[in-house]
């Protein structure tokens, strides 16, 4: 049975990696889960300095999913580099760095120095609802995802993932302006702006008022965006959105992704990545499914 | 690697007041705990997706069981406060780091307020110093009389319906209290007016916080709390009340 998968030239074991964010750099979960599973650890956003982030209350429950507005807290490029990619580099899986800046040359000081490290793939978060500069205000825009994606291509020495926003009319717009740059892979999608009241204090359930929605409850949005643009680029797309079970991953891979990446998952069981690991392969069994390839956009 | 996310046996489920409820689990090797830590508890409902993180009020290691002392604050909790012995509960932990232990010489404030004061019981079982307990209510106290087999025992209501009218603080007064070490666990508001108390009477202070959490493992960075320094994991002025916590110097830590 054949479960790699290729992302812009890179080999992954198995289509299953870390959706930025939700497994910090790979270190907290290494005490649940053998991080040489997994098909690739996408780290946290990490920034040209450090970010400290956005005050508390970060995150919220909400019905099937959570509101998050944690703010791309993380060290800081400096210390990223000393610390996480050596931890990781223990592993025998992909390292995908997740980037996040304020402006265009944030995000290429971060990729500049990344290119010498081993790290496998970048993916830029253009598309962070949480923060006010840089993230989603790059995410929205035509234009202004092509110029980026240029921008960091120009720099980056490793095959560069544009990770989209779900927060526009037309998602094909943005993918294609992604492609038009340069990109050699997409993510999607990142999280819904979302708000939670708290009628009891009446007021905001998170202190940034807006968080971004993930989990189970925005599946369904994310299956049909993944979807719509796999028809629309030619791109290797990395689904995310809400995968919670194999079969959940299996939607995102029939839809058209050619990877998944879990998150919300994790915080509901530090062990969900290897389970859906294990799932897609139960189901390829059962389903005398010989390559995962096959599976890659075969509903249409 | 050997940690997981696992499934405990509820033994027994008792209601100590309005909302509070204690329940002892048996969840195996989880009951070797050190006072101070939690657990994160999962509903069974897929519309709640992250876990409760509630803390440990007291371990039986020979039982092999828990006891968790909550009070149901949401559909998470209600939930729990149904189940009946004989029913699975899904736990991951013990987590977070604990209160750090004590030289038997000493004297030490326990301090717990409202749904802080389970966790202190662990801990006044624990420690061989002298120990003033002191406990804050709004108005319904509970398990007030489980301390005092370990300590003297003072009790503080806000409407005045037991012990001291008013709050812990108010207690120690009172009775004129002294100690050279604070453990706390309870509301921001206590936390910082003990804070500011061991600053001003210049005695060494551990308090215990709570925050909204989702990983409860030190990887989503939702549950931090502002700190003095710049701490060396985040590289900035913010811990993580799960990873790093829930139990901090005062000092460290900015309420």
């Amino acid at each position: 049975m054949k479960t790699a998968v290729s992302i812009a030239g890179v080999e992954l074991k198995n289509p299953v990696m870390t959706a930025s964010g939700t497994f910090g750099s790979g270190q907290e979960y290494g005490e649940f889960v053998d991080l040489n599973l997994l098909g690739a650890v996408v780290t946290k956003g990490v920034s040209n300095v450090p970010w400290p982030g956005n005050p508390a209350p970060r995150i919220a429950e909400t019905y099937g999913g959570m509101i998050n507005a944690i703010g791309l807290q993380n060290p800081g490029i400096d210390v990223f580099v000393k610390r996480d990619i050596p931890y990781l580099k223990q592993f025998d899986t992909k390292i995908v760095v997740n980037v996040c800046g304020k402006t265009t040359e944030d995000y290429v000081e971060v990729v500049e120095r990344l290119g010498d490290e081993p790290v496998d793939l970048l993916e830029i978060n253009i598309s962070c609802p949480n923060v006010k500069e840089g993230g989603i205000a790059f995410g929205q825009d035509p234009k202004a995802v092509e110029a980026i994606t240029r921008e960091v291509k120009r720099h980056a020495r490793q095959p560069v993932i544009m990770k989209l926003s779900p927060n526009v009319t037309d998602i094909t717009e943005t993918a294609r302006a992604a492609e038009a740059g340069g990109a050699d892979a997409l993510s999607l999608i990142n999280t819904l702006t979302g708000m939670k009241i708290d009628i009891t204090k009446r007021t905001f359930a998170v202190a940034n008022k807006t968080g971004g929605l993930s989990g189970p409850a925005i599946k369904p949005v994310a299956v049909r965006m993944v979807y719509q643009t796999a028809q629309a680029v030619d791109l290797p797309i990395i689904g995310m959105g809400g995968i919670m079970t194999a079969e959940d991953a299996l939607e995102f891979i029939l839809a058209g992704a050619a990877a998944v990446s879990v998150g919300t998952a994790n915080f509901h069981d530090p062990g969900a990545t290897v389970k859906i690991e294990k799932g897609i392969r139960k189901y390829m069994d059962a389903w005398g499914v010989e390559d995962i390839k096959e599976l890659v956009g075969a509903v249409r | 690697m050997a940690k997981e996310k696992k499934t405990a046996v509820v033994r027994s489920q008792e209601r100590l007041g309005d909302d509070i409820f204690s329940m002892w689990i048996q969840p195996g090797e989880v009951s070797q705990a050190r006072a101070g830590q939690f657990i994160s508890v999962y509903s069974k409902d897929g519309s709640r997706l992250l876990p409760r993180p509630i803390s440990i009020c007291e371990t039986d290691p020979g039982a092999g069981q828990l006891r968790m002392v909550y009070r149901v604050v949401g559909e998470g909790t209600r939930e729990f406060s149904a189940y009946k012995a004989g029913d699975e509960i899904s736990i991951l932990g013990p987590l977070g780091n604990g209160f750090p232990d004590v030289e038997d010489h000493r004297r030490a404030f326990l301090i717990g307020g409202g749904i802080g004061i389970p966790p202190m019981l662990e801990l006044a079982k624990g420690l061989r110093c002298e120990k003033q307990i002191i406990l804050g209510y709004r108005d319904q106290v509970f398990m007030d009389q489980e301390f005092g087999p370990y300590g003297q025992v003072f009790v503080a209501t806000e409407d005045g319906s037991a012990g001291t009218k008013g709050n812990v603080l108010d207690a120690i007064e009172e009775h004129g209290l002294e100690a050279d070490i604070i453990m706390a666990c309870g509301p921001a508001p206590m936390l910082r007016a003990l804070k500011q108390y061991a600053r001003d009477k210049a005695v060494e202070c551990y308090l215990s916080l709570e925050e909204r959490m989702a990983c409860g493992i030190g990887a989503c960075l939702a549950c931090v709390c502002r700190t003095k320094d710049v701490d060396p994991h985040s590289n900035v002025h913010n811990a993580r009340v799960c990873k790093d916590g829930p139990v901090f110097r005062a000092e460290e830590v900015e309420l």
